[in-house]
């Protein structure tokens, strides 16, 4: 059965090979610094599910310490002028855009196939986690057709991996980052601390109040724990379930399903939310890293006022 | 109170722009500390949890054959095919993505689209390529911007889509939630009344794009002026 061990498995074998390409190229005057910090992340995929918890710790550590106070450089060399990029288009024309699509329709495909397939009462893959390995195998498969179709040398999907990722550099790592840490909050109970204050210091005594205070703290509360997962459980035990239903008689699915919705309006405006807020920004190098997020707000606020008007009007009929 | 000292943290590691995985870690560290566990158990129950959340990091994996196009030329002939349409323009270039990828998230296929794999290599390129058709060529400031919309795009609506599938992440989450807290719920139910927000999102978002091109006209009438 293929599990996300073997992801991670494949996940590492990129950054190790990441590493060693960063190893090699003389020109970025940094290059020890991002072979540690891929070499250490390397480890992490390779390793990290049969070592001692705190070892990992001191490693993830290790990285930390060399991105922010050393420092990750990139490579002084580009890996193709634009005239060579023009000149690749004009050749391969339209069917550059097969081995792009291919990795989402080949992703969707897995997650309905494999969910059905299984060899001698074994399911072919972790129907639990059928959605990222069908996106690794969708990578895979992408890239050997790119890799049938431009011919390129053999190293080259692995040094146009580094120029990718160090052109992303330590937010790549963000994101798993900021996951760890809301597991940390999870187990130190800051969610029931916060309600706990909502609940002190905000007027709860009107329908209106109570579904405001409700709407908006998931939206702050996301913003905090840069997830709504982590918001809604705490926000909902705290106000929803106590106030709008059993006080007030609200609907307890229309509550829950936009009060998420209200949480989504806060994921669109917090740099705690890295994957979808700081990553493209890195990803599409812009230089303000708030600059996805500077686009989004005005979207969010109104959506939320908008999520506030229909809880209102919705949650207290029968 | 000292449980929130991690959020602090957060807070002030933000605003002052230190590196935000030192500030992550601290304020990991500070969190676990605080609730009155050893520096040992601490730095092991961070590194547990960083090992349990590497699914976040698989999409990377895109990177090589994204590369591997990328040098080939995918980006430029992104822009190449927009700009053999007269009538695509920034606005609808990216309306159209945000229509075709708020139904499909809708439709549990959430995996059609993300910011590696489909908005840097295809939709920001053609985006800008429109633009650049209408225009000539872009200031800097206004390519950026029309790239941050292009992301914005994507995670607008996809957050406002998904939840309308019944089988998505949340709507499992609020009828475990609410299974435990002795509420039983249908979760096509849930589905059901995510789609007056969808819609409010795909209005509010839809307009915003309908008005950029105004904007992008006359930033790039200023920036030309000023510059």
């Amino acid at each position: 059965m293929i599990t996300l061990e073997h992801i991670y498995w494949l996940s590492g074998l990129m950054m190790a090979g990441v590493a060693i390409v960063n190893w090699r190229d003389r020109s970025n005057r940094r290059r020890f610094n991002n072979t540690a910090f891929w070499g250490i992340y390397a480890v992490t995929f390779l390793v990290g599910s049969y070592l001692p918890d705190v070892v990992n710790g001191f490693l993830v550590i290790g990285m930390v310490l060399v991105a922010s106070i050393r420092g990750l450089g990139q490579s002084g060399r580009e890996s193709s002028s634009r005239e060579e990029r023009e000149a690749g288009a004009g050749r391969w024309g339209n069917k550059l855009f097969i081995p792009a699509l291919a990795i989402p329709i080949v992703t969707v495909f897995g997650t309905i196939v494999f969910r059905r397939v299984s060899i001698a009462g074994m399911p072919l893959v972790d129907v639990k986690q059928v959605t990222v390995i069908s996106l690794a195998i969708a990578t895979l498969v992408a890239l050997a057709i790119g890799m049938a179709m431009l011919r390129p040398p053999a190293s080259a999907p692995i040094t146009e991996a580094r120029r990718l990722l160090d052109a992303v550099g330590w937010a790549a790592v963000l994101p798993q980052m900021l996951a760890a840490l809301g597991a940390l909050f999870a187990v130190a109970g800051v969610g029931n601390v916060i309600s706990g204050l909502a609940q002190r210091w905000i007027p709860l005594d009107h329908p209106a109040a109570v579904v405001t205070t409700y709407a908006v703290g998931m939206a702050l509360f996301t913003m905090i724990m840069g997830n709504a997962f982590a918001a809604f459980p705490v926000m909902t035990a705290g106000i929803g379930l106590p106030l709008i239903v059993q006080k007030f008689g609200g609907d307890p699915t229309i509550m829950a399903a936009i009060g998420m919705l209200s949480g989504f309006c806060g994921t669109l405006m917090t740099p705690m939310a890295a994957n979808f807020n700081i990553v493209p920004t890195a990803l599409l190098e812009l230089p303000d890293e708030n600059a996805v997020i500077k686009v989004q707000i005005p979207t969010a606020l109104v959506l939320l006022g908008a999520n506030i008007l229909l809880m209102n009007f919705l949650v207290f009929r029968r | 109170m000292l449980t929130l000292i991690g959020v602090a943290v957060v807070v002030i590691g933000f605003v002052l722009r230190i590196n935000p995985l030192l500030v992550v870690t601290v304020a990991g560290l500070a969190t676990g500390i605080a609730s009155g566990l050893g520096p040992l158990a601490v730095v092991a129950a961070f590194g547990k949890a960083f090992i349990t959340s590497r699914y976040v990091a698989i999409v990377w994996l895109v990177l090589p054959v994204i590369g591997l196009l990328e040098h080939a030329g995918l980006k430029e002939r992104a822009r190449t095919v927009v700009s053999g349409f007269r009538a695509a323009t920034t606005s609808r270039v990216l309306l159209i993505y945000f229509v075709v990828r708020q139904i499909t998230a809708a439709l549990g296929l959430t995996s059609l689209g993300g910011h590696a794999q489909m908005v840097r290599p295809l939709i920001a390129p053609m985006a800008e390529g429109a633009a650049e058709n209408k225009y000539g060529e872009l200031p800097q400031k206004v390519r950026l911007w029309i790239r941050a919309n292009a992301a914005a795009v994507d995670n607008v609506a996809l957050f406002f889509g998904e939840d309308i599938f019944i089988a998505i992440g949340s709507i499992l989450l609020i009828k475990g939630f609410l299974d435990q807290n002795g509420i039983h719920v249908e979760p096509a139910q849930l589905a059901i009344w995510a789609i007056p927000t969808a819609i409010s999102a795909m209005i509010i978002h839809c307009t915003r794009l309908l008005l950029m091109e105004r904007r992008l006209r006359r930033d790039v009438a200023a920036e030309r002026d000023s510059g």
